[in-house]
């Protein structure tokens, strides 16, 4: 269960809002400190593991490159939310072990609100209400809980 | 309840009875395939790391086509590097500098109906001309294909495109994806888009291949055909002995579940050009002002395929490209030279002045030869014209059928083939 903050966004956040051209020299942990500044110039610094990023349409949409969620998940984001996502986003982001839902009701969300997902279940909670939304089926959870694919991979190997 | 094509094979690669769209499934991968740039480059240092080998070689497709011939050491050492590591890894279907990765996979007879495919490029869609599915995917997950054999896919809806009627004589495939571009969007992530109607039919391999090709374009994750007896007839070209019965089942049920279903009258279509610099930029040929150009290129797997080249030459056939202008040629595989040098096709282009270039991506991604100074104008058979793809970022691109490069070649401005067909 992950459980915290919610986080709202709206539709095209794209790869430049999450992971900045500009900084994408920097190590991992600096560049993530400057995560969504564009549009929250507060969220880098107060968001907390566990938090929920819940966006609109198209999230994620840009370049491929990795480090829009690497930061999210660097800065102890526990989940993403969105209407719809960009599809290099959406398969990075699960291959990096950040959970990635489909959230067709991201508008009931507000921002600030406390919000539970349990991305198995395929459970949102929030405001005392519960949504279904298309789980993350357990096989691909094991994945996303060793850290991503590459660390998923080296576990799996080690015990071949 | 009926289901789409893809989501049938889908729910085969994924040893389900069926699966539905948004459904997350873990698939067995039957074919592989990567090009000297997406591939043993990235993916051999992750393998070593793991300390792993490719699952199975003999589902593996290697072609270098992105940096050949090399153009510098640094190009030379990435060809070397692949033919390394294809040695090391026994991967037997190695194609070297024998043409592009997707026409490859076609004529190497690698593609049949209801294959699950996956390859470490975008264009990797266009397979599904040949009935199976196809999706691109990034350096790192090829990577747990090659240690794995499977991954992880989220079904995707199906988006059927219909077209019927008979196009007017100069109207390509080409044109359809420009247009469709411009109509569908390039924001259909997730999506399969699945053609059909009597104008698909009706088309050859070469320009089926053209529609899956550009469903990249589209955005969309897989494009797929229904097998027929073309399709069957190309695969035994390719020298693959195949099961009619057991390919001809692999379509769609005729109760199935699309997302959207649109429609499109063949014979409502002129020659489309895109502006630079997007492909959605697109509309008939006479909205491109007829504006002025440096250089025309026919090339790439969308747009250099012997009837892409047969096409060129119909409008070039006893004309002369402009004063100041450069037509380059890269066919798409080294048999397509080989066959437009046969039939006549080369001779053609080449005593309109056009100039032949080795086969390979060449300027298509800017990496090859080919490419464009700042404040050059090029018309292109290519599938992008994203700012700087094609060399500088000042440069210009538009895109347009083989027909239009073409035509465009003899006047020195965009121009409407249609008046070189009669
Ligand atoms: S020809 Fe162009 S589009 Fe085709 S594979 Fe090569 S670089 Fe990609």
């Amino acid at each position: 269960m992950i459980s915290g903050r919610a986080w709202k966004f709206g539709d095209g956040i794209d790869t430049d809002v999450l992971a900045p051209g500009h900084y994408m020299k920097l190590p991992l942990e600096e560049a993530a400190t400057h995560c969504l500044e564009a549009i929250a110039p507060n969220f880098a610094k107060e968001v907390r593991p566990g938090d929920v990023v819940v966006g609109g349409a198209s999230f994620g949409i840009g370049s491929s490159r990795e480090q829009a969620a690497q930061a999210l998940k660097q800065l102890g984001v526990g989940a993403v939310l969105a209407t719809s996502f960009a599809r290099i986003f959406y398969r990075n982001a699960l291959n990096l072990g950040l959970p990635a839902l489909f959230f067709p009701q991201a508008n009931e969300i507000r921002d600030g609100d406390a919000i539970e997902v349990d991305p198995v279940a395929g459970i949102v909670r929030s405001n005392g209400r519960e949504f279904r939304v298309e789980p993350i089926p357990a096989h691909l959870m094991v994945m996303i809980e060793d850290g991503g694919l590459m660390p998923h991979l080296k576990k799996k190997l080690a015990r071949a | 309840m009926g289901r789409t094509l893809t989501e049938k094979i889908l729910a085969r690669a994924a040893g389900k009875d069926a699966v539905a769209p948004g459904e997350i499934v873990t698939a067995t991968v039957d074919l592989a395939m990567f090009h000297d740039s997406s591939g043993p480059r990235r993916v051999a240092p992750r393998l070593k790391e793991l300390g792993a080998r490719v699952w199975d070689p003999s589902k593996v497709v290697v072609v270098s086509d992105h940096y050949v011939p090399a153009v510098d050491p640094e190009s030379a050492a990435i060809l070397k590097l692949t033919r390394d590591w294809v040695r090391e890894q026994g991967i037997g279907a190695f194609y070297d500098m024998q043409g592009i990765c997707h026409v490859m996979l076609a004529e190497g007879g690698h593609l049949r109906p209801g294959l699950f495919c996956v390859g470490g490029d975008s264009h990797s869609t266009m397979a599904g001309a040949y009935g199976c599915y196809m999706a691109g995917f990034g350096a790192t997950e090829m990577t747990g294909v090659m240690v794995t054999g499977d991954i992880w896919t989220r079904v995707p809806a199906t988006i059927r495109v219909d077209w019927n009627g008979a196009f007017a004589d100069g109207v390509v495939a080409k044109d359809v994806m420009l247009h469709l571009c411009r109509t569908l969007g390039m924001d259909n992530a997730f999506k399969a888009i699945e053609y059909g109607g009597d104008t698909v039919r009706a088309m050859s391999m070469s320009e089926r291949g053209v529609l899956t090709n550009m469903a990249a374009e589209l955005g969309a994750e897989s494009a797929i055909i229904e097998p027929d007896d073309k399709t069957l007839a190309a695969i035994r070209a390719a020298g693959v002995a195949i099961d009619d019965e057991e390919a001809l089942r692999w379509r769609s049920d005729p109760d199935a579940t699309y997302e959207a279903v649109h429609r499109f009258n063949a014979a409502d279509l002129v020659p489309q050009v895109a502006r630079p610099h997007s492909p959605e930029n697109s509309g008939p040929v006479a909205e491109a002002n007829s504006a002025r150009i440096d250089q025309a290129y026919i090339g790439a797997c969308v747009g250099a395929k012997l009837t892409d080249l047969q096409m060129a030459a119909r409008v070039l056939k006893g004309r002369k490209v402009a004063k100041d202008v450069r037509l380059l040629i890269a066919p798409s595989s080294r048999a397509t030279t080989e066959a437009a040098a046969k039939d006549g096709t080369l001779a053609i282009l080449t005593e309109a002045g056009a100039i032949v270039m080795p086969s390979g991506c060449g300027a298509c991604a800017g990496m090859g030869a080919g490419v464009l100074a700042a404040g050059e104008v090029c018309i292109s058979s290519t599938n992008r014209n994203f700012k700087g793809r094609m060399g500088h970022k000042d440069a210009e691109v538009y895109l347009g059928s083989p027909y239009t490069v073409a035509a465009s070649a003899i006047e020195g401005r965009i121009a409407d083939p249609r008046s070189y067909l009669q």
